[in-house]
């Protein structure tokens, strides 16, 4: 009985949150989901905005994050100097023990007017009539986002594609260097191939990480439900959104909204994860 | 000439990777070294430990509240969540092959990867709307929920590095099985679970987003699990987006006390595996 409760208590929160979700869903239909509009005053709800920025934070910061990923996994399972090794397998763990909130306050704080400083301005300046440079820049924006979430999920791709790459037989790499390759022909042609589709999910992990993340996000993204092309303009996750009002709503309409934004993205996480965590799997038992 | 160019070319991608590896460390350094040197200033005041919030500009205001409020909420989470996973995990080691084994493995680790602002959601319909007020009761309830996939999931691979003949010895000798599960494997993988525990406990005292909802944050010093209740990530994600400059203070500070928190439980389970490790025979790699 016991140990049905891990997937009952999945269970439990998607059906709990349909169910205080309901009137939002019947009153608003798919409509919800395509809606541009976030007035709590008007009544009028769409999830367009933060469902957007959610996917593109998530996706841009998987993108960052997958080079040094794997370079460290390949570093973590292929060095050949056990003691830097450790070093850097404890550091990667540590990255991922870092409260999410210490993130936001340092992403705030240091990271935020960093990058507005040094990259944001300039490229602005020199670029002013590319669209993702374009806008007025802010501290707070969608690229400082995806700079922390590329951080924080840095130690879920390197951790996951450490352990695939590791699980490539060591008679492919033989083979290779006994036919003349050198290390790096040998880990482009035939390590990371045969790692292909463990890499594939260890990066779709990550991204469920990433669109999940709440806190650190919240207090570095700048918080507006626009749809907009600048990676330099503020924006909106639903995470996000639902963290920052949903003590706030007033009237059931506004709340079961907000709570249909979490149903949103737990339904966005299950489906991810679930594919994630088969792929790994997969690779695994072979 | 092309052996020459593809020997640079190895040479190149080797130094690329080690580069990965400082860019890798780069953030945690960077984190730390900014929390240390911001959050000293105010944890090095007793008052910081001596008393709870003050009104804005009065100084001496300090963070007992929230250091007590994350004690008692992690307590009660982990009271809640660590037995429970124990056994989950004791009962999916037992039973590998069974049917239900695979579906029980996925869902914890589904639940891992669930958002925790879901889940304090979650937590508010069930625990905190029936009874029309925030309650640190239900922030322990969202906390373990986060804690229970994890605890479950390290207990069930302590256990499986404990040797095969350990168990076979106790059902040879005509144990049943319950007893050769709970007092001999269990208490073999004793290290690991601690790590599975500690671990847990780590990532539940640094969580705000299932709190925002359920613990819900309070000015002052309680101790009743019935009323709302302050916790050091509250303090910080709050405090922090105020601009007041104490308070910005007392954010960074809380935020150092978490990161130190989470650093020395984390070293604490390090070592602990380290000796589940060396009890199953098997080195540190």
């Amino acid at each position: 009985m016991v140990a049905a409760a891990a997937p009952l208590a999945l269970l439990a929160i998607v059906v709990v949150l349909a169910q205080q979700a309901w009137p939002a869903i019947t009153h608003f239909g798919p409509r919800f989901l395509a809606g541009r509009v976030w007035n709590p005053v008007q009544v009028e709800f769409g999830a367009l905005p933060y469902i957007f920025g959610t996917v593109v934070t998530a996706f841009l910061a998987l993108a960052l994050a997958l080079p040094v990923g794997v370079g460290v996994a390949l570093f973590l399972a292929e060095s050949s100097r056990p003691r830097l090794r450790g070093a850097i397998g404890i550091g990667v763990e540590l990255l991922a023990a870092i409260p999410s909130v210490v993130y936001g306050i340092w992403g705030l704080y240091v990271l935020a007017p960093w990058l507005y400083r040094h990259l944001e301005i300039p490229l602005n300046e020199r670029f002013p009539n590319v669209a993702i440079f374009g806008g007025t820049p802010r501290q707070t924006s969608i690229l400082t986002a995806v700079v922390v979430l590329a951080v924080m999920i840095l130690p879920t791709l390197s951790a996951v594609s450490r352990d695939v790459v590791r699980a490539v037989p060591n008679g492919l790499r033989e083979a290779a260097y006994a036919l003349g390759s050198t290390w790096w022909e040998t880990t482009w042609r035939v390590v990371l191939p045969a790692a292909r589709a463990g890499i594939f999910g260890a990066s779709v992990l990550a991204l469920g990480r990433a669109l999940g993340e709440t806190i650190a996000v919240t207090m570095v993204i700048g918080n507006r439900p626009d749809i907009q092309p600048s990676l330099f303009a503020p924006g909106y996750t639903l995470a996000s959104v639902v963290a920052n009002e949903f003590t706030e709503a007033t009237g059931q309409l506004y709340s079961a909204a907000l709570i249909e934004l979490g149903l949103v993205l737990v339904c966005l996480t299950l489906v991810v994860n679930v594919g994630a965590l088969l792929m790994v799997r997969t690779v695994d038992r072979r | 000439m092309r052996r020459q160019r593809r020997l640079a070319r190895d040479l190149w991608f080797r130094f690329l990777i080690y580069v990965a590896a400082v860019v890798a460390l780069l953030p945690l350094s960077l984190v730390l070294a900014y929390t240390i040197s911001n959050g000293w200033r105010a944890a090095m005041q007793p008052d910081f430990y001596l008393h709870f919030e003050r009104p804005e500009g009065i100084p001496g205001a300090g963070v007992q509240h929230a250091i007590v409020g994350t004690l008692e909420l992690v307590g009660m989470a982990s009271l809640l969540a660590i037995p429970v996973g124990i056994v989950v995990g004791t009962h999916l080691a037992e039973y590998r092959q069974h049917r239900w084994a695979t579906w029980v493995r996925l869902a914890g680790d589904v639940l891992v990867g669930t958002p925790s602002i879901a889940i304090g959601l979650f937590a508010y319909a069930l625990l905190v709307a029936p009874f029309h007020h925030f309650s640190a009761l239900s922030g322990a309830g969202a906390l373990a929920v986060l804690m229970l996939p994890v605890v479950m999931r390290t207990t069930e691979g302590a256990l499986l590095l404990v040797p095969v003949g350990l168990r076979e010895a106790g059902l040879a000798l005509g144990l049943p099985r319950w007893r050769v599960a709970l007092q001999l494997m269990l208490r073999a993988a004793a290290p690991g679970v601690v790590t599975g525990a500690l671990l847990a406990v780590a990532r539940a005292a640094g969580e705000t987003a299932p709190l925002l909802f359920t613990s819900f944050g309070n000015r002052r010093l309680v101790f009743n699990p019935a009323e709302p209740m302050q916790a050091l990530p509250l303090t910080v994600f709050h405090n922090a987006l105020t601009p007041y400059k104490d308070l910005e203070d007392q954010a960074w500070g809380a935020a150092l006390l978490l990161v130190v928190l989470v650093l020395i439980v984390n070293l604490a389970s390090r070592f602990a595996l380290r000796r589940q490790l060396a009890l199953a025979g098997r080195g540190t790699s």
